[in-house]
């Protein structure tokens, strides 16, 4: 069942190759967002234009990190994870961003939202305190209104209960 | 466009003497006050009250507003038999099973005709068309063993409004009959939903609580969610993603313009009226930290209630005004708790496990619906205001967020079934835990909002 995971907040940089604890995000990869294609090769490829969210999404290790069941620490993985956005952003200083928090369906609408609202804010604070200027994050919390794998299970659970970063112009 | 025909409802004539025989007291539901106790759903009294719903009669068949006065005899008779049955308390016999009624016999039955039909009442009316374009509808119920008059009521209407009267009809006899308040007469708000589960079309619709006069209020390009009736319909307050913000916006019916709850950066979300009309609460989250507001409903400076660093989520008022119930994750999961309105005296009501949310205080004021978690499944349940009594209504995989119906007997809530093709739907069973219905609505349904009984 739920995983509980340990808050340590320790310097991210010697986390990141910490591959050790407790994996969260889904055995099967989340689907690509609209529009990422097939081109994987961060952003050499043809076609890819830089700062876009194409580019984005070719460049970091992931665009979204994931939640334990009614949780919204940032772990070990989330911050390797948040760190690779953090150097495609520094790279980007022109781009913004919104961080879009979202829960499975195990919870009613409107808690949903506030822990949405837990999740973004959580990621938003990681990549602040990487140096990213915080006015250039936007928040938005979908709750449980837009789940991005339909089942009705813990796989599908665990991939909804996500902060997505997505890039929405300079 | 949106509108709505003005409604004057006007009482013609006045209640007949039998009216002052007091009805007999209801019954109360057999309720056993111990932990979350699961009922059976579903089961209806063997001993429903046969009635019988015969079409109004005219004395002249009339065209008003594209309406013939015999044709909406039939339809009302339909109507009022539809709202008895939904009851659940009463057997109609509906007017297609029945010869009809000249105009003399809707002050003179013959009771030994409805008798032989093993009918213990029958309904009695007629529609008449007063030549200046508005419609007046009798409404008479009977004794058929007394041969005695036990309600007579009569509304003059805009032909638009037939279903009103109807209601308001069906009102008189349901409250004759049972001796509880009426709530026929009265409308809900929610959101339709359609397209795929990861990507649903969300419209912000109000209709009667039949499912009638059905309208679309927002065309579904931003996600609309929780919506609420002001206690005097001309508004509905809700959530709206506009702009890809979520924020509360207040919509006025008449004029179809909206504007916010209250100016902020903030996602604000979770509102609700005041039992006055004059207030309204709301939820917001700032850097995460989400706590409830309560603000004037014409704007000015919200005044924040709760103030811890978990989530405080939602509330809604007692009917007298004086206390909000609230769900919150203070003590590491949603539970609910009870504060007066400025806030003070946060107290935590349920402790019967699994998590708690989406509480609804009653119209009467004597318990408080909610939606329980625990075990992998939604429930829909009720409490005292002080946690007492704890009873579970129903059974499923998600029943979510009851709303009440105006005199506090009905509890209406959303059931989600599980998948990739899950959808939701409008349902609602009594409170005593029977009488389980799903109710008629063009797409699929959620966050239902039940409003007062019409004047």
């Amino acid at each position: 069942m739920t995983i509980r995971k340990t808050t340590a907040m320790i310097a991210a940089i010697t986390m990141l190759a910490v591959g050790a604890c407790a994996k969260k995000a889904p055995e099967q990869l989340p689907p690509a967002p609209e529009g990422t294609g097939t081109d994987t090769d961060a952003g050499t490829g043809t076609g890819v234009v830089p700062g876009s969210q194409e580019d984005f999404v070719a460049s970091v290790a992931s665009d979204r990190i994931f939640f334990d069941f009614d949780q919204y620490n940032v772990d070990a993985q989330d911050q390797a994870t948040l760190q690779s956005q953090s150097q495609w952003l520094a790279r980007n200083p022109a781009v913004r961003v919104t961080l879009e928090g979202h829960a499975d369906e195990r919870g009613t609408r409107d808690y949903n939202i506030a822990l949405g609202e837990r999740r973004a804010n959580a990621a938003k604070n990681y990549l602040a305190s990487l140096g990213v200027d915080p006015s250039r994050i936007n928040v938005i919390s979908y709750g449980k209104e837009r789940p991005a794998a339909l089942g009705s299970n813990e796989e599908a659970w665990a991939q909804n209960r996500r902060a997505v970063t997505v890039v929405i112009g300079r | 466009m949106l509108r709505p025909i003005t409604v004057s409802l006007a009482l013609l004539l006045t209640a007949a003497p039998a009216l002052a025989q007091t009805a007999p007291a209801p019954a109360p539901p057999a309720v056993t006050p111990t932990e979350p106790r699961e009922t059976i759903e579903g089961t209806l009294s063997q001993d429903r009250t046969v009635i019988a719903v015969p079409a109004l009669a005219t004395p002249a068949v009339t065209t008003v507003a594209g309406l013939r006065t015999d044709a909406l005899g039939r339809q009302i008779a339909d109507v009022i038999a539809a709202d008895l049955e939904r009851s659940g308390l009463y057997a109609p016999l509906g007017p297609g099973s029945l010869r009809a009624i000249t105009m003399g016999e809707v002050t003179a039955p013959r009771f030994a005709d409805w008798s032989a039909q093993n009918a213990e009442n029958v309904v009695h009316g007629f529609v008449r068309a007063d030549g200046a374009g508005n419609l007046t509808v009798g409404c008479y119920l009977y004794d058929t063993a007394l041969g005695s008059e036990l309600v007579r009521q009569g509304f003059v209407i805009q032909p638009g409004d037939w279903r009103r009267a109807a209601h308001k009809c069906a009102d008189a006899i349901y409250s004759r009959l049972s001796g509880e308040s009426p709530f026929f007469d009265s409308r809900i708000a929610y959101i339709a939903e359609s397209g795929p589960k990861g990507n649903r079309i969300k419209r912000l619709a109000i209709m009667d609580s039949d499912g009638g006069n059905h309208r679309f209020i927002t065309n579904g390009q931003a996600l609309a969610i929780s919506p609420r009736f002001s206690p005097d319909y001309k508004k509905i307050v809700y959530v709206s993603y506009l702009n890809n913000r979520v924020r509360v916006f207040i919509y006025d019916v008449a004029t179809g313009s909206q504007k916010l709850v209250t100016e902020s950066a903030n996602t604000t979300f979770a509102p609700r009226w005041s039992p006055d009309g004059t207030q309204i609460l709301y939820s917001m989250a700032v850097g995460g930290n989400t706590d409830i507001y309560r603000i004037s409903a014409n704007g000015g400076t919200p005044v924040r209630l709760t103030n811890t660093p978990g989530i405080d989520v939602g509330g809604s008022f007692s009917p007298d005004g004086r206390k909000i119930v609230f769900e919150s994750d203070r003590s590491g999961s949603q539970q609910l708790y009870t504060m007066n309105i400025d806030g003070s005296n946060q107290q935590r009501i349920s402790f019967g496990g699994g998590r708690y949310a989406t509480p609804e205080w009653s119209p009467r004021g004597d318990l408080i619906a909610f939606t329980r978690m625990g075990g992998g499944e939604f429930r829909v349940g009720v409490m005292t205001p002080t946690g007492g009594g704890t009873r579970l209504l129903t059974n499923s995989w998600q029943d979510e967020a009851p709303t009440w119906s105006p005199n506090g007997r009905v509890i209406q809530f959303f059931r989600t079934s599980p998948g990739r093709e899950g959808k939701s739907s409008l349902w609602q069973v009594d409170l005593t835990g029977v009488n389980l219905r799903r109710l008629p609505t063009p797409q699929d349904g959620s966050d239902p909002s039940w409003g007062p009984v019409q004047p």
